[in-house]
């Protein structure tokens, strides 16, 4: 079957966007096995719903979050995208916009964040700092790059990202959200580090069953 | 628009470096043969005598620590140098303090002297591993319990000893006190921060209302708070560690993103430190320039200050109306700067670029219309009465304590303090323009708040003022294309938007600094927050958190 999927934005040409490959290729991947015509209708109903509606966390730590925070509000007003209900606990957020430097210190925290977030989730790592460290690559305390402890979707560069390029880089994640699959599938980027661990102990628990 | 990619690396946006204007080899500036105006000589004394110097200074009325630094000076010792103020007489004295030995440096504590001495000190030990005697509680303040070594020592592997642990970090109950002994020897002694049956919650490092990533440890009775321990560095980036490895004009690049929201004033600073250091004079219009952005900047930084305090408080339409008038002030810095939030404008020896031709005409549009937003805001948000009871009569912070704890800026001045250093250490254009400092007695949340509204006003004033008389002239003194400070210790600070900012720069006569630390505005406020909650609901933790107005990141730098 022929590419069906195509990450349309509406009102923006799909020429206009940069990097049509990388999607070209999630969808040929997709495309692979062949589709299911009635789930990918499906999937293309529910997708449409999710990129529309992404919740982000309302995480910052430093001058990239001031950005996010004029982004959402009045003049560049990221409620045009639905972008708008920012969660305060990770349980309830769609994506994580990481803005601002991650130190060392607060690695751990934003790994612990980010497995608290619920399947689906995405990760979009605003700024220099994020994406590599940015203007701290000397020191002693910045991860560099946030890439090195939790995967990330889409990249926003900028010292801090105008919030045009918040936005484009908003679009981009919902061009990834529309080009993916939902039924008979989860979108787990990374193998569930408890699976193996929850599997042994259920076998346990049935063995102790078994035996009494 | 700027590109942005899927999956694939994008190399960072490299901070911009101020290229020196000059490329031509300008003519020698004439060796300044006077001392530079900002060079301190401070007066040395033996770690045995500092106590004794130190409550000297304090009875003399020296009652205010303005900053402590501290040095890695290799053979000469490891060491402090401490900037004391008088609040009466304005005098200010440095005294500097070094002890040989490297394996278990001690210096005394003053940390009874001055409250917020104790957060400077453990930052010191943190950073230097001298241990203060006499210290309540001797933890690390910045970096993680479990870290090794001492990282702005000359000689130690950061680097190598510290890999990314990705372990949650450990956080102790008790501490270490160390005891001079009357006979000169040093015990250890353990101190309690939570007792076993206290009932401790943990707010942050990941909260909304924080203002960044800060952490509070809270220990609660009932809902009253008994006890707070900030834990910090969450985004300590080591900024004054970097900036012993850059050049001068590179280490300008990392001052705006420390105190975001203050990066004119910051980036002030340490251009008026260098320039004084080498005795370089700029000219009329680049003071004019300065002031005039630092300004602009105050009051970006109190309308946010507002936004955000009224989105904590669930006033999410006050946040909308306050950044909407931000973004007027933005604009104007656009044109002229190129950023909007990290602007990279003054350079040493004058400003980037020359001011943009809608400037004058978009600031004298600004004035009245600030003016008008603002009647706006308070109808919205100030007689509020959820607000005005969350806010009146909480978090009280007297005179004295603010002084004892460096509680500058709006924080200071709510309490009665009058120490506006644009008023009292006059520097570029401030000395021409009539404004009033804003000073109230109560101390409570609801006077911090006015005090930021009140200054908003002067603010506009100061602008009104200058913007028609922005004298001609070039905006950019003729340097060297090599920056070397000569040696010697040099300090210069600044009004920022929440206080004083200052700059102590040791320099041993190279291209980059020896050593550059920052006062910064925040620190002494999250020293203070113990103070100002202890007795309060917990629900008051944001508001006076919101209302003391610190930036993490400025915090931790
Ligand atoms: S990328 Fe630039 S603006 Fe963003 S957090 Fe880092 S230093 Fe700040």
């Amino acid at each position: 079957m022929a590419i069906t999927k195509k990450p349309v934005i509406k009102n923006i040409p799909y020429e206009e966007f940069k990097d049509n490959e990388t999607f070209e290729k999630l969808v040929a991947e997709l495309n692979q096995n062949g589709t299911n015509v009635i789930v990918s209708t499906l999937d293309d109903l529910i997708n449409w719903g999710r990129s529309n509606s992404l919740w982000p966390l309302t995480f910052a730590t430093s001058c990239c979050g001031i950005e996010f925070m004029a982004v959402c509000a009045a003049r560049h007003d990221i409620a045009r995208f639905g972008f708008e209900v920012t969660r305060n606990s990770p349980r309830q957020a769609d994506v994580i916009l990481v803005s601002g430097t991650i130190t060392t210190k607060m690695a751990p925290v934003l790994k612990r964040l980010y497995d608290q977030m619920a399947d689906p989730k995405y990760v979009v790592a605003v700024g220099g700092c994020a994406i590599s460290g940015g203007p701290f690559t000397k020191s002693y305390h910045v991860v560099m790059g946030v890439d090195k402890i939790i995967p990330v979707d889409v990249y926003v560069p900028g010292c801090p990202p105008r919030p045009e390029s918040f936005l484009y880089g908003m679009m981009q994640l919902q061009r990834k959200v529309k080009a993916e699959n939902f039924f008979g599938t989860t979108n787990r980027k990374e193998k569930d580090p408890y699976e193996a661990e929850m599997e042994t102990k259920n076998e346990q628990l049935l063995n102790q069953q078994e035996e009494a | 628009m700027e590109t942005t990619e899927t999956k694939t690396q994008v190399q960072a946006a490299a901070p911009a470096t101020p290229k020196p204007a000059a490329v031509k080899p300008a003519p020698k500036p004439a060796a300044p043969t006077a001392p530079a105006e900002n060079e301190v000589k401070p007066i040395e004394v033996e770690p045995s005598a500092l106590r004794k110097e130190m409550e000297r200074l304090k009875a003399e009325d020296m009652d205010f620590l303005e900053c402590l630094t501290g040095v890695d000076w290799m053979e000469e010792g490891l060491g402090c140098i401490y900037t004391l103020t008088s609040t009466s007489t304005g005098k200010v004295v440095h005294v500097k303090t070094a002890t040989l030995d490297r394996e278990n440096p001690l210096l005394p504590s003053v940390s009874d002297l001055w409250a917020v001495a104790n957060i400077y000190e453990r930052e010191v030990f943190d950073f230097y591993g001298i241990r203060f005697t006499g210290h309540p509680d001797m933890r690390r303040v910045f970096l993680r319990e479990d870290w090794v070594g001492y990282p702005f020592r000359k000689d130690d592997e950061t680097e190598k000893n510290n890999p990314l642990r990705m372990t949650n970090e450990p956080l102790a109950d008790d501490t270490e006190e160390l005891v001079l002994n009357a006979d000169g020897t040093v015990t250890s002694k353990r101190n309690t921060i939570f007792a076993d049956g206290d009932y401790v919650v943990n707010i942050g490092p990941q909260h909304p209302s924080t203002h960044g990533v800060l952490h509070f440890r809270v220990a609660l009775e009932g809902e009253t708070i008994k006890k707070i321990d900030p834990i910090l560095g969450y985004i300590h980036r080591g900024i004054e560690k970097i900036d012993e490895s850059l050049t001068y004009p590179q280490t300008l690049a990392l001052t705006d993103r420390m105190d975001y929201l203050g990066a004119m004033q910051n980036r002030h600073a340490l251009c008026m430190c260098i320039e004084k250091a080498l005795g370089v004079e700029v000219s009329d219009r680049v003071k004019v320039i300065r002031t005039m952005m630092d300004e602009l900047q105050r009051i970006d930084s109190h309308i946010l200050f507002f936004s955000c305090l009224a989105q904590d408080l669930g006033a999410t339409t006050a946040f909308l109306y306050g950044f909407r008038d931000r973004e007027k002030i933005l604009d104007i810095f656009e044109e002229t700067c190129g950023g909007r939030l990290i602007l990279n404008y003054n350079t040493i020896g004058g400003v980037m670029h020359d001011l943009h031709p809608n400037f004058v005409p978009r600031v004298k549009e600004l004035i009245p219309y600030l003016r008008n937003s603002l009647k706006e805001l308070h109808a919205l948000f100030t007689g509020n009465v959820i607000f005005q009871n969350r806010a009146k009569g909480v978090g009280v912070l007297t005179k004295e304590q603010a002084i004892s704890y460096g509680c500058t800026g709006g924080t200071g001045r709510a309490a009665g303090w009058h120490n506006d250093l644009r008023k009292t250490r006059p520097y570029a254009a401030y000395d021409r323009v009539k404004f009033n400092e804003v000073v109230r007695e109560g101390g409570d949340s609801f006077d911090r708040y006015m005090i930021r509204m009140d200054e908003i006003l002067e603010s506009l004033s100061i602008l009104e003022q200058l913007v028609d008389n922005i004298p001609e002239g070039s905006i950019q003194e003729k340097m060297k294309p090599i920056i070397k400070v000569p040696e010697g210790t040099y300090y210069s600070a600044v009004e920022g938007s929440r206080g004083i900012f200052g700059v102590m720069l040791i320099s041993k006569g190279d291209k980059s600094p020896y050593r550059l630390h920052y006062r910064s505005t925040g620190l002494p406020l999250v020293a203070a927050m113990d103070t100002l909650c202890s007795g309060s609901m917990l629900a008051d933790l944001i508001t006076i958190g919101g209302t003391v107005d610190y930036i993490v990141p400025d915090v931790d730098r």
